[in-house]
């Protein structure tokens, strides 16, 4: 379940072929190797996992927790489980994928920190996108109103919101660190999904609306 | 009871039954799990669609407990339709037109195959309780001899569920290189203590009816049709769902207005249990029933294995190459979603390939069999996904589904 956006399932067209995939799909699929096997955790309604396995020959597989996004997965033929990564990521062996994919959805998880460890386990490569809540916007928010942010793509009230542990991009480059995790590549994104900056420092972390990275286990 | 009992005496006349058949096991008896062998020893089975010239496109179906290898055809005993026309033919999910499906009866069943009601060679006369305890393994095995016989080397899929289901993950276990995919629905990896109870209700039914006569009642023309019928009657409960009982017939009276304070059927839901009971015997061998729910209880994949269940997904040690779909559902208490999930977390930990859904309905473990829109389109695109992966070609035939 992406929790930062429920604009319904895949574009698919007449063709059986799926339209333009959303951007900060389509930049996660650029660092997939051509063939290689991949873990989308909390794959939706499969729009990423469509497109690697039919655009890229990827191996791909999905753990997702709504029933709905599962169906949907596999009606499609994509190979998707029902399934809760805080309890399932354990079951799978070390290094059993060339990638894992956690695509916006780290900050709704209760351990973000053992997921984030798990994920580097499991996957030579580990790819995690999520919201960066320095974004100036959100500070700005935060310093003028005095409330909880609330923005187009994090449109919840802080009483509603399943997004229980937002960071900033300094904070998770902070838990990589403490977790002996690698940052391979970095993209920060700007509020028209425009990669703005490859770098993770101070400026990305006030720049960027969300940010996507490259993860290894060092 | 006594008011309804069967009029049915004369046994199943498997000779005459519609259908293939094969002798199998005449040159070399299959070994059985007991250590005993059996051979040789007849598979009746039905096919339907077409094999393709490279023998790739073949659809195994394993029935249940009490089903057969009459998947589309009238059942030539009741008269009824087919017992998966809701799955299986053309346009459906599993597409006849595009798929060559087999379907047999498994070794210790009534409708053909060898079993205890069959003439054992040695004597002439019916097996009885000298047909050997054959668990599910061993119908499996049963079932590649015919696969071999028809010169299919591997099976597009594998689909069954309950006890069709265990065959299924019994034939990735057993043969991983000879199934493409897997569809083990509403089922388990293990056999339950309250499923074996159950089971053990129903075997007691059976040998406490004197009928029964020490399992010779077909050398003594007699038929333990009461405790059989009592058997498929406490078994028949298991395979609804209270919500699903309370919608059918709730508390409602049978043809009467109010209750006789007596013994006769006054609710609908005894008389429909007393019906299934009844009908179940005219097609269906006491003895049979004993041999298949004994199968059934000896199920655990995972004590084959050491006892970890990870390990029957590892052949030499190597991901199981076979592509699995998992489906359970909601309101089935006799295999209820924890156990499909169990499997499914065995193949995460092998890193096999597999789909798991849960589909939501209130009709408890026999939603399998019915009309359940969301698990039928499951399968098919789990169908349509694993064909265009093992690169068959589309439907021959142009229709709309």
């Amino acid at each position: 379940m992406t929790v930062l956006d429920d604009r319904p399932a895949s574009a698919l067209n007449g063709t059986g072929r799926p339209a333009d995939i959303r951007i900060d799909l389509r930049l996660v699929a650029d660092m997939v190797e051509p063939g290689s096997r991949l873990l989308d955790i909390g794959c939706g309604d499969g729009q990423l996992l469509y497109h690697l396995t039919h655009e890229k020959n990827v191996d791909g597989r999905g753990i997702e927790l709504s029933m709905d996004g599962v169906h949907r997965c596999v009606k499609q033929g994509l190979s998707v489980i029902q399934g809760d990564a805080e309890t399932d990521l354990k079951d799978y062996p070390s290094g059993a994928f060339d990638y894992v994919v956690l695509g916006q959805t780290l900050q709704a998880m209760r351990e973000p920190r053992a997921v984030l460890e798990q994920l580097v386990r499991i996957g030579k490569y580990a790819i995690v996108s999520f919201p960066n809540f320095g974004y100036w916007r959100i500070r700005l928010q935060l310093l003028l109103q005095g409330r909880m942010p609330v923005t187009q793509r994090l449109g919840y009230q802080w009483w509603e919101t399943p997004n229980i542990h937002f960071c900033t991009i300094a904070d998770f480059v902070d838990l990589c660190r403490r977790c002996g995790v690698s940052i391979e590549r970095t993209m920060i994104l700007d509020r028209a999904d425009r990669v703005v900056s490859h770098k993770h420092g101070r400026l990305a972390n006030l720049l960027g609306e969300q940010a996507v990275f490259l993860l290894k286990r060092r | 009871m006594s008011a309804s009992k069967p009029s049915a005496t004369a046994p199943i006349d498997t000779a005459g039954l519609p259908g293939k058949r094969v002798r199998l096991g005449a040159d070399r008896p299959m070994p059985l799990d007991s250590g005993l062998d059996l051979g040789p020893f007849t598979v009746a089975y039905q096919t339907y669609g077409t094999l393709n010239a490279d023998r790739s496109n073949a659809v195994l179906v394993c029935h249940a407990l009490t089903g057969d290898h009459y998947v589309l055809d009238r059942h030539p005993v009741t008269g009824k339709a087919g017992w998966w026309e809701q799955m299986i033919g053309p346009g459906k999910p599993v597409d006849t037109d595009r798929y060559f499906v087999i379907c047999s009866n498994v070794i210790g069943g009534c409708m053909g195959s060898t079993g205890p009601a069959e003439a054992d060679p040695a004597t002439g006369r019916p097996y009885g309780l000298n047909f050997p305890v054959i668990t599910i393994a061993d119908m499996v095995r049963a079932q590649k001899l015919l696969i071999d016989h028809l010169g299919i080397e591997q099976l597009f899929a594998v689909i069954g569920g309950s006890m069709g289901g265990m065959q299924v993950l019994q034939w990735a276990v057993s043969y991983p290189e000879a199934v493409y995919a897997a569809i083990p629905i509403a089922t388990a990896s293990i056999h339950s203590a309250q499923n074996i109870a159950f089971h053990e209700v129903g075997r007691q039914a059976i040998m406490a009816d004197p009928e029964w006569a020490g399992g010779d009642y077909l050398n003594q023309d007699r038929r333990p049709q009461r405790g059989l019928a009592v058997a498929r009657m406490a078994a028949h409960i298991t395979y609804l769902s209270e919500t699903a009982l309370h919608r059918k017939f709730g508390r409602n009276l049978q043809d009467r207005t109010t209750v006789t304070y007596g013994f006769d059927a006054d609710f609908q839901v005894e008389s429909y249990l007393r019906h299934q009971g009844i009908s179940f015997v005219e097609r269906f061998d006491a003895n049979s029933y004993l041999y298949i729910t004994r199968a059934m209880d000896y199920f655990d994949l995972a004590a084959d294995h050491g006892g970890a269940l990870v390990n029957a997904f590892l052949p030499n040690g190597k991901p199981t190459p076979v592509r699995f779909c998992l489906v359970s559902f909601s309101s089935d208490w006799l295999f209820p979603t924890r156990e499909s999930r169990a499997v499914v977390h065995a193949l995460n930990a092998a890193a096999a390939n597999v789909s798991f859904v849960e589909v939501e309905t209130d009709k408890g473990h026999d939603a399998f069999l019915l009309d359940e829109p969301e698990f039928h389109q499951v399968i098919r695109g789990f169908l349509e996904g694993c064909a265009e992966h093992r690169g068959l070609t589309a439907r021959r035939h142009a229709r709309t589904a």
